[in-house]
């Protein structure tokens, strides 16, 4: 047993038990409510550059089947659990979860007062730390934990996006998608639903996109600012009005950003599987899976044509984005899922929709 | 959409008595039913049965009907009161069958009051079994095969077709009365016909079985307009085969991934939506542990016992929002109290495990049949909350009150192992302790795993806890390892037995190294946004979230723990008032409990609420926390009066009646020297350590006696004694007479037994009342038709017992509640017992005087004096109308129970008639105790000698009525001598068609049997009684019930009507 620490920027210091092959890490520290899917969690690359704290105290019950995985690896930084479980029991488990660390090499911090972190956090807003083995150079720990939330030259989504264009699944319709470091789920509910997914580097230009005579693009989820994107954000703006386009997270932010909108930084995000949103047409409510740290300023869109089309019940931030004549949809939530609840996979249906319509599939 | 409009006054239909399977979580759900309706200024009607409720007190509802749960009665409520509409919902399945009976006889259609909420047709679509089937098949959710039968031979064609085991399940009964998993033909054929005769439609369900697949709950929440959440999820430890009222659960569930959960999920909304239920609701699932294969097992179109669980698991107030929906309100339009800015819709996310673990009735019911199955047996439940699973499933098992700390129970060491194996494969009460044994045994989780069905991930977690036991048995701890176990959950006075030292050490060793818990929030969002909830649990963690610096007055208050036979609902009634006595005088109350069906433990009762084991540690952590400067201990019943000593010893101020006086009325020998410094008759008697001298006391006060041991052996405890033979056997066969465990040997008068509530300021004595009881002396109090005023008592008694109870009161200085129990034998009256503390008629006296017996009390304790407030010393003048208490039984769901009446409390429940006549009340009292009263019919009789004299003349009343009889050859020829016409009937060992026969065909309205020898459950006495219990005969063992059940048929033939008179009226 290694003791270790997670020291954050305001100098709070916890205490815990590390697991994994390295000693040392450091990231933007942020909290994630979910009660299950820690595998989609941490293999979603919306995390680069994050120590993600596990709220719910009971991690890796169930162990890991590599399938659930949201892409090829880990991308956040280190992990910080209230118990990790040793001995876990699943018809599907491929390895626990100490071994899927250890797989890519990530460091976690176990045993600690997980939820004391998170009241720091929900105060104090998010904050740089570092995992670490011994606190002896205190002040030092404090000044690294403090750069740990500088992201690195050109944004954290060109270290998770695609080298390659790929594609997937057969049917009618070709979508591209524009991967920022898109959870695998997302190809995954296109393809089910029909839809040829030709998925393509996050700095793939529009005129690149359009050869491949798409029925639709979708923006993808990604990690950071959206604002550390300028070259996608060009290129949306080279798509819209060409091709319908459906945002998802970061895509969604994107978006609005290349529709002349604003984003600004959530004191502490919301990372969980219990979001309410309302849909303002009908005044549905549907719960929603949510991985973000910044959002889109309500009052920066008046004058363009979009529209907000959700709203967060909690804190009545924007959701979703629609536009008066473009066929264009966003969201901030994701409605693949994966972990969370489903409630909300009829958008990309909505979408097939749409695509169909502007392309003149659709009958009657 | 808002509130609907036009709607200005609602009935809320409660759900009755306390019984297997419907125990308090319906005053917790009813409560804030009236509670979020009075917020909207909607004048609120309440119909129930159950006078031990918070729901029926005067203040919750604006007009509280204490009547029948019938049709009719609350058919002719509803053309008195005519409300807007009703809410039945939050009545548990009571509520639910009274919808569906209110429309049937068409008093809904009638009078044109809707039904609120979830409407008639979205009940009867989840209710009844092929609506539902086929609903089910519509939206394409997987349903176990099944088919519905009204008849034993469809039963056995279906079940030898998809082949045993099957599971059979009634239609529209709680608990799932009457149901079980057949194995075999035989098997099959009992439980069909036990089925049919519960099933208020006469049908049974039976089904494939999915026996050993995990059992998934989700509490739903729906509203109008199609917005649906899931609160929590659920998991049952016990795999399929065991009903969820008998299963260890814990919350959220925890051995799913996210595919799982999210598919059961979806289905969950799929369901609620399709069925289009307004307000909560619980889905249960049957999920195969080795694919992704899941079956829809039930859905309860209602708020449940479930509901309260996770209502309590999550913070999210289920009863509140489902009333909100019912009254127009969609989830965004109500407030989230906890956060107090956010909305209800939303789902809670939390950062805890929560473990339930049900309180079973076996320590009362020895002879009782503890297998689990299909058939609920628990009476109560209790919740734990910590941050493992480890640790909250050992504060959880603290919190039982049984005497045991941690996973180890002494008897099942001497198990041998082929034994051992067949406990793990065949479920029962001390299931959990037996897998603690296993382990420790070192039997493979894989093998238990085989016996169990119970999932590894459980398994293994229990293994950890025997891990750590056995770490610690290795030699003293250090810091680390004590911080650990800790950690885990490892109560202090178990790792001191495992040590080898004292609670004390332990404790003391804990702070010297700064082992001590912290305090987290229960706030339903996992610390994302700031609560305001003042609801906490305890854990070993770093932060510590219920420190505060107050300078204000904080009276801890301490509660009364599951509800078991003996401790029910009314302590809780007790609880809840002491603390908003206590807010209202400006004091911050605090409570500690760790019943999730109850008032007290709901977030807003109080002014902090912990959710802990009420065991001295966990109780005496919080005293610690919290340094209030005070503790109540005489509300909570026996839980709480027990810990009264080790908090006094620790430095704890007991406020009220001090611990020594509680001391001096509970402890035999300074008990006697008290009532004979006060000249205070009682029942001669003596306390006993040898067989020898047992015989000897009993000769010198003559036969029969009331023999009590001080340490009970396999669930014989109180009995009555006729004979040295007898007295030979008690003390053999039951008891360990020694030393330290002497047997109590009392004189037993077979009288009148009359009862007081008092309150007391040490000085001054208010009783409200005196009570009678039906059953004389002999039958426990609780188990006993208790009459207010006293209807048969003169006035020398009656003075007797005002003085008595001042003396006693004064000299015990007792400052608050005192019940004092007499009995009058031979126009002299004697003291059988004096409790010191608040007691189970509390409620019921406080309910129809109009005292508030707790709140004076409450105010006592805070200094005042009853003069202060106003009130006079001596009896208060009785009104004109009579309430009458009577007791209600779960016989029927506890096989091998014996149903005879006796010194042991039996009784769940109880409701209450009033009435000005007498006998209406108690026609009132009984109907609504489920005894059908007919005007004639059968009656089979067998008496035993010594009581037939006496019982002559009451069968004779009914045999003048026009009833037939129908007795057995001794009882016969004493009838037939008396001049009446008797059929007679085979005693069971003279063979078919035999006495049982008779009952079991359903031809007898009524069974009269009174005790012979030969208890045991061979005898015939016993046979007949539990054939009459399991086919809802009413089986009356005592005389005076019976005398009393015929004077209200004499009363009868006057005419049924009634008119049902709300509670105010009565007051004013």
């Amino acid at each position: 047993m290694r003791k270790g620490y997670l020291v954050l920027e305001n100098g709070a210091i916890f205490e815990g038990v590390l697991v994994g092959q390295e000693t040392f890490t450091s990231g933007e520290v942020v909290f994630n409510t979910s009660m299950v899917g820690y595998e989609q969690v941490a293999s979603d690359p919306s995390y680069a550059g994050q120590i993600v704290v596990m709220t719910y105290p009971l991690i890796g019950n169930y162990g890991v089947n590599l399938n659930s995985m949201e892409s090829g690896g880990l991308s956040l930084r280190g992990l910080v659990v209230r118990e990790l479980c040793p001995d876990p029991e699943h018809h599907d488990s491929q390895m626990k979860m100490e071994e899927f660390l250890n797989r890519y090499n990530l460091v976690a911090l176990v045993g600690v007062d997980t939820r004391a972190i998170t009241r720091v956090l929900r105060t104090r807003g998010t904050m740089g730390g570092v995992i670490t083995e011994s606190i002896t150079r205190k002040d030092e720990l404090v000044e690294m934990a403090r750069l740990a939330v500088q992201p690195p030259p050109g944004g954290y989504v060109l270290q998770v996006t695609c080298r390659e264009i790929t594609s997937q699944g057969t049917g009618p319709r070709r979508v591209v998608l524009l991967d920022f470091g898109a959870k695998r789920s997302i190809a995954t509910s296109l393809a089910q639903r029909g839809c040829e997914v030709i998925t393509v580097p996050a700095d793939t230009d529009a005129q690149r996109i359009m050869e491949f005579n798409p029925d639709g693009v979708v923006l993808s989820n990604g990690p950071g600012d959206p604002r550390d994107c300028p070259y996608a954000v060009e290129t949306i703006g080279h798509l819209v009005g060409r091709v319908p386009i459906m945002g998802i997270c970061l895509g969604h932010q994107l978006l609005a950003l290349a529709l002349g909108g604003v984003t600004y930084k959530l004191a502490f995000g919301h990372r969980g599987a219990n979001q309410p949103v309302k849909d303002l047409q009908t005044g549905r409510i549907y719960v929603t899976s949510q991985n973000h740290g910044y959002a889109v300023e309500e009052s920066s869109l008046p004058g363009s044509e979009a529209y907000v089309s959700f709203k967060n019940m909690n804190d009545g931030t924007v959701e979703g984005l629609k536009h008066r004549y473009l066929p264009l949809m966003s969201v901030q939530f994701h409605p693949e899922a994966s972990p969370g609840p489903q409630d909300t996979r009829y958008l990309f249906d909505e979408f097939i929709a749409v695509m169909d319509k502007e392309s003149g599939r659709a009958c009657g | 959409m808002p509130l609907m409009e036009g709607l200005r006054k609602v009935m809320v239909i409660g759900s009755g008595p306390i019984v297997i399977g419907q125990a308090a979580e319906f005053d917790y759900a009813g409560t804030q039913a009236c509670r979020a309706l009075k917020e909207e200024n909607i004048e609120v009607v309440l119909v129930n049965s159950n006078p031990a409720t918070i729901m029926t007190d005067a203040h919750i509802a604006d007009r509280v009907y204490i009547e029948p749960l019938v049709p009719e009665v609350v058919a002719s409520i509803l053309r008195r009161e005519r409300p807007d509409g009703i809410i039945a919902t939050l009545g548990g399945q009571v509520g639910l069958n009274m919808a569906v009976a209110l429309d049937r006889i068409g008093v809904l259609k009638e009078t044109g009051i809707p039904l609120l909420g979830t409407s008639l047709e979205a009940i009867k679509r989840a209710e009844d079994r092929e609506m539902f089937k086929m609903t089910m098949q519509d939206i394409g959710e997987p349903i176990p095969e099944s088919t519905i039968v009204d008849n034993v031979d469809d039963a056995l064609e279906f079940a030898r077709r998809i082949g045993y085991p099957v599971i059979v399940r009634p239609a529209y009964t709680l608990g799932g009365t009457g149901g079980g998993t057949a194995y075999s033909d035989e098997e099959l054929y009992d439980t069909v016909t036990r089925g049919l005769k519960m099933s208020i439609i006469k049908q049974v369900l039976i089904e494939q079985s999915v026996l050993g697949f995990k059992e998934i709950e989700f509490e739903v929440m729906r509203d109008a307009n199609d917005n649906c959440i899931t609160i929590c999820s659920m998991e049952n430890v016990d795999a399929m085969g065991i009903h969820t009222g008998d299963s260890i659960v814990v919350a959220p569930a925890l051995t799913l991934n996210d595919e799982e959960y999210q598919m059961l999920r979806s289905a969950a909304l799929k369901i609620i939506s399709k069925l289009q239920i307004a307000g909560g609701c619980n889905i249960q699932f049957a999920l195969n542990p080795f694919s992704k294969e899941y079956y829809v097992i039930e859905v309860n179109p209602r708020v449940s016992r479930s509901s309260a669980l996770a209502s309590k698991a999550t913070g999210y107030p289920i009863a509140r929002v489902t009333t909100k929906i019912a009254i127009g309100y969609n989830l965004d339009e109500i407030v989230n109290r906890i956060t107090g800015k956010t909305s209800a819709c939303f789902e809670p996310a939390i950062d805890y495990v929560v473990v339930k673990i049900p309180r079973w009735p076996f320590d009362k019911f020895g002879s009782g049949d503890r297998r689990l199955g299909t058939q609920m047996k628990a009476t109560g439940e209790v919740m734990a909350i910590d941050r493992t699973f480890e640790a909250a499933l050992l504060k959880g098992i603290r919190s039982l009150e049984q005497g045991v700390y941690g996973l180890h129970l002494p008897e099942l060491v001497e198990l041998d192992e082929n034994e051992l194996k067949h406990r793990l494969a065949n479920a029962d009460d001390e299931r959990i302790f037996v897998i603690g044994e296993a382990l420790r045994r070192g039997v493979p989780v894989d093998e238990i795993w085989e016996l169990t069905r119970i999932d590894k991930f459980f398994l293994r977690k229990i293994r950890n806890i025997v891990a750590m036991a056995d770490k610690i048995k290795a030699g003293e701890p250090d810091r680390e390892l004590l911080y650990q176990a800790k950690r885990m959950g490892f109560a202090d006075c178990e790792l001191a037995t495992m040590v080898g030292c004292s609670e004390k050490h332990i404790r003391a060793l804990r702070k010297q190294w700064g082992i001590t818990p912290t305090y987290k929030l229960v706030d339903t969002c996992a610390a994302e946004f700031e609560a305001e909830t003042p609801y906490y649990y305890s854990c070993y963690e770093s932060e510590d979230e219920a420190r505060q610096t107050t300078q204000e007055r904080k009276i801890l208050v301490i509660g009364a723990g599951p509800i078991r036979i003996g401790q029910g609902v009314e302590f809780d009634y007790c609880s809840v008032h002491c603390v908003w006595a206590l807010r209202e005088a400006g004091i911050k109350a605090i409570i500690v409990n760790n019943n999730p069906e109850t008032v007290s433990t709901d977030f807003d009762t109080s002014d902090r609420l912990y959710f802990e084991p009420l065991v001295f540690e966990d109780v005496m952590n919080i005293i610690e926390e919290e340094k209030p400067e005070g503790v109540i201990v005489q509300f909570g019943g026996q839980t709480a009066i027990n810990l009264a000593q080790s908090l006094q010893e620790a430095g704890v101020k007991i406020l009220g009646t001090s611990f020594d006086d509680i001391d001096r009325a509970e402890n035999r020998d300074r008990f006697d020297e008290l009532v004979e410094a006060l000249a205070i008759p009682r029942p001669p008697g003596g306390s006993v350590t040898s067989i020898e001298a047992g015989l000897e006391v009993a000769a010198r006060i003559g036969y029969p006696v009331l023999v009590r041991p001080s340490y009970v052996l396999g669930g014989r405890a109180m009995e009555i004694v006729y004979n040295e033979n007898e007295m030979v056997e008690y003390m053999r066969g039951a008891v360990k007479v020694s030393r330290e465990f002497p047997v109590l040997v009392d004189k037993y008068l077979q009288g009148k037994e009359l009862e007081v509530d008092a309150v007391s300021d040490g000085q001054d004595v208010l009783i409200p009342g005196i009570m009678q009881h039906i059953e004389r002396a002999g039958v426990h109090s609780g188990d006993s038709v208790a009459v207010y005023p006293a209807h048969q008592i003169s006035e020398t008694i009656k003075d007797k017992i005002i003085d008595y109870t001042v003396k006693l009161a004064r000299a015990l200085s007792v400052k608050g509640l005192i019940n004092i129990q007499f009995v009058e034998y031979n126009g002299e009256l004697y003291v059988l017992e004096v409790n010191p503390r608040s007691s189970r008629t509390v409620p019921y006296i406080s309910k129809v005087t109009g005292i508030p017996m707790v709140k004076l009390a409450t105010e006592i304790i805070l200094g005042k004096t009853l003069r202060e407030m106003g009130c006079h010393s001596g009896l208060y003048p009785s009104p004109g109308y009579y309430a009458i208490k009577v007791p209600v039984f779960s016989f029927a769901k506890l096989v091998q129970v014996d149903v005879i009446l006796g010194p042991e409390m039996k009784s769940t429940g109880e409701v209450m008639g009033v009435d000005a006549c007498f006998e209406k009340a108690l026609y009132k009292g009984f109907t609504a105790a489920g005894i059908a009263i007919p005007d004639s019919g059968v009656i089979v009789a067998t008496i035993a000698d010594k009581d037939k004299e006496e019982a002559i003349p009451i069968l004779r009343g009914f045999y003048d009525l026009g009833f037939k009889l129908v007795a057995t050859s001794g009882t016969a020829r004493a009838l037939e001598k008396a001049g009446m016409k008797v059929q007679r009937v085979n005693k069971l060992h003279e063979g078919s068609p035999h006495i049982v026969d008779l009952i079991r065909e359903d031809k007898v309205d009524f069974v009269v049997n009174t005790l012979t020898k030969g208890r045991g459950p061979y005898s015939d006495g016993f046979q007949i009684r539990r054939a009459a219990v399991e086919l809802g005969i009413a089986c009356l063992t005592s005389l005076d019930t019976t005398r009393v059940i015929l004077e209200v048929i004499k009363d009868l033939k006057k005419g049924r009507e009634f008119t049902p008179v709300a509670l105010q009226e009565y007051l004013v």
